[in-house]
């Protein structure tokens, strides 16, 4: 499947390449760009033998490791510091999403399957059929706090205020008890994973059948660093931000789940007791109780040392 | 090469008048071609693929475009292209309020830009004395080499700020704040071609407004400035083209949100351009899927739009070249 998957991008690259060639060479390219596909076939062909050498060889050992975009830079940052403790073990790191990673577990061709959401009972289900038993690490916590400047006196918001805000329902401050202002609404773009996870967790209020989308007045700036300049600068907006973005000069709202509270700020003691409402766990998934250079790899993770680079990247530490 | 035999010594009448020169002229050439060396033929060759080049790639660029952008169609009705919601993501793909936003911005910073580079021209040939233009010139085109994103970071920083207290607005991340910063990138593009086709208006004319009476303000407005229109058509032509193209200083300070603008104060309000949109997504999406396909449907239209604009431009002053020159013979 995935030499098919292969196969088909290397042609499709090839169709590109040919249409850069001006028309009259047309007929020459063709049989190059044969040539050339021969060539790719055979490299693809070669791929599975080269990248998994033996497993449990004494000097060296591979580790594939794929998945959630969100934690691709964490993983990268994993994958650095471990080579330089370990520099025979070969540690491969790609995102393409949780689900893809979890696929790739199910179908045996990556050790580690790293996810920012559970696996979900019928992925669960078809690793069983697979005659694969995924086991579950919690390797790092991430918050989204809401973020407003520091003179707006509003303190607390329900989820369902957060909503309205930015489905554009609510239109002015004074009406979640601020000043008499127009509220704008700041956003990351959308190919941003936390772009999606606010989607989800918090406009649609974690309701998968819910539609709702952004008010269309919403600013969608390119970067975390956009928001913070704005939301320092602008006493009307409010914004969301990993909670490793959030600096002093900013001010973070305390999220409940019914207007009578109780409300909590966004905190790594929050994060971690489980009460702050925006929050998720980071999970890498492994077929079978890992073993040998796996295990060894997982247990550093979970270790004082890996967590520092977890809080040095914006996401919040688990608990020892 | 002096081989006019004009008989009084002046210069050829636009080659109508010289019939006897021709002869001549053939003959030099037959001369010349015999004892050309392979270096000049493979600097000819050269010349040549370089001229056609140019040609070739903008046939790519657009076959290219047309290639990865016409499978939109096929996978998106035409009826939800024409929606006024953009979140690609779910599959929203309007384009309205992209093409919206790029004419709102573009427009404005045209509308901005012209008037202020004709005028900024018009004191730096007409008006300043030499010393003047000397200093004056470098400055306006060391302008234009300030690149975009360190203007959109001071639109960003500094004017956005500037703009929301002193006009009163919620944001200062608005189509206003991209129309002035772009109308700044283009005021030296407009500055130049407006300032040199004035140069090119023969002193006599000047000299004949003068002489009838005229003040100087009259004799630039009635006789220098109609002289030079077809220069400033094309100086607002390359204006909008400069506008329109512009990536990164858009998607820094117009705030970026999808919205259609319903009424004149919202210039006043963010507003999200074509090209911001193919800069911010283009990178994640993934390659063959429908966001990929209209992400190029966009760049299309982008394409087009310029097309048609540099063609409006090219026509109406050809048009007026060749008027004029009737009335000048």
């Amino acid at each position: 499947m995935l030499r098919q998957a292969l196969t088909d991008a290397a042609l499709q690259s090839l169709g590109i390449g040919v249409e850069y060639h001006p028309v009259r060479t047309h007929t020459v390219v063709r049989p190059v760009s044969k040539l050339l596909c021969l060539a790719l076939l055979t490299l693809t062909a070669c791929r599975p033998i080269y990248t998994r050498p033996a497993r449990n060889g004494p000097a060296t050992a591979a580790i594939e490791n794929k998945g959630s975009d969100t934690m691709v830079n964490l993983a990268l940052a994993w994958a650095e510091r471990y080579r330089e403790l370990h520099p025979e073990v070969n540690l491969v790191v790609t995102g393409g999403g949780s689900g893809t990673g979890i696929a790739a577990l199910l179908n045996n061709t990556v050790d580690i399957a790293n996810a920012s959401r559970a696996i979900k009972p019928e992925e669960e289900a078809a690793a069983r059929a697979n005659g694969v038993v995924p086991v579950e690490f919690t390797v790092a916590r991430d918050a989204i706090a809401v973020v407003v400047h520091p003179s707006n006196p509003v303190d607390t918001l329900t989820l369902q205020q957060v909503s309205d805000i930015f489905s554009g329902k609510i239109q002015n401050w004074q009406e979640v008890g601020g000043e008499d202002r127009p509220i704008v609404r700041l956003s990351r773009e959308t190919n941003s994973g936390t772009h999606i996870y606010f989607m989800g967790a918090v406009v649609r209020l974690g309701r998968a059948d819910d539609r709702t989308l952004l008010s269309t007045d919403t600013l969608l700036l390119p970067s975390s660093e956009g928001i913070s300049a704005e939301v320092r600068e602008n006493p009307n907006t409010i914004g969301y931000e990993g909670l490793g973005y959030v600096t002093g000069d900013m001010k973070t709202v305390a999220l409940g789940l019914t207007p009578e509270g109780p409300f909590w700020s966004p905190s790594i003691e929050t994060v971690r007791s489980g009460d702050y409402p925006v929050a998720r766990e980071m999970f890498m998934y492994t077929a079978g109780e890992p073993e040998g250079a796996i295990r060894d790899f997982i247990d550093w993770v979970l270790q004082p040392e890996a967590q520092a680079i977890v809080q040095a990247l914006g996401f919040v530490p688990i608990e020892e | 090469m002096s081989l006019d035999v004009n008989p009084a010594g002046r210069p050829p009448d636009n080659g109508l008048g010289s019939e006897p020169t021709e002869p001549y002229r053939l003959v030099a050439l037959e001369a010349r071609r015999r004892h050309v060396g392979l270096g000049e033929i493979l600097v000819e060759r050269a010349i040549q693929v370089t001229g056609i080049s140019a040609i070739l790639l903008v046939l790519l660029i657009f076959v290219f475009l047309v290639r990865e952008g016409l499978p939109t169609f096929a996978d998106v009705p035409f009826g939800d292209l024409v929606t006024q919601r953009w979140y690609p993501i779910e599959g929203y793909y309007g384009l309205l309020p992209l093409i919206a936003g790029s004419l709102l911005i573009t427009i404005g910073a045209a509308t901005i830009a012209l008037p202020l580079g004709v005028a900024t021209a018009i004191f730096i040939a007409e008006i300043i004395p030499n010393w003047g233009r000397e200093i004056l010139k470098p400055f306006v085109e060391v302008l234009a080499g300030i690149p975009s994103v360190v203007i959109g970071f001071l639109g960003m920083v500094v004017i956005s700020p500037l703009f929301r207290r002193s006009l009163n607005i919620p944001t200062g991340l608005t189509a206003f704040t991209g129309m002035v910063l772009l109308a700044w990138m283009a005021l030296p593009t407009v500055v130049s071609v407006v300032e040199d086709v004035l140069d090119t208006v023969p002193k006599t004319y000047r000299d004949a407004g003068l002489a009838l009476g005229m003040t100087q303000w009259q004799t630039i407005a009635k006789i220098v400035l109609p002289a030079g229109k077809s220069g400033i058509l094309t100086a607002l032509m390359l204006g909008v083209g400069r506008a329109i193209g512009e990536t990164m200083t858009v998607m820094m300070v117009t705030g970026n949100a999808p919205r259609i603008p319903q009424h004149p104060f919202d210039v006043f309000m963010p507003a999200r351009t074509m090209t911001a949109t193919i800069a911010a997504e283009m990178g994640e999406v993934a390659r063959g899927s429908t966001h990929y396909h209209v992400l190029f449907a966009v760049g299309l239209t982008l394409f087009l739009i310029t097309f048609v604009v540099n063609l409006a431009a090219a026509s109406i002053v050809f048009q007026r070249t060749r008027r004029s020159e009737r009335m000048l013979s």
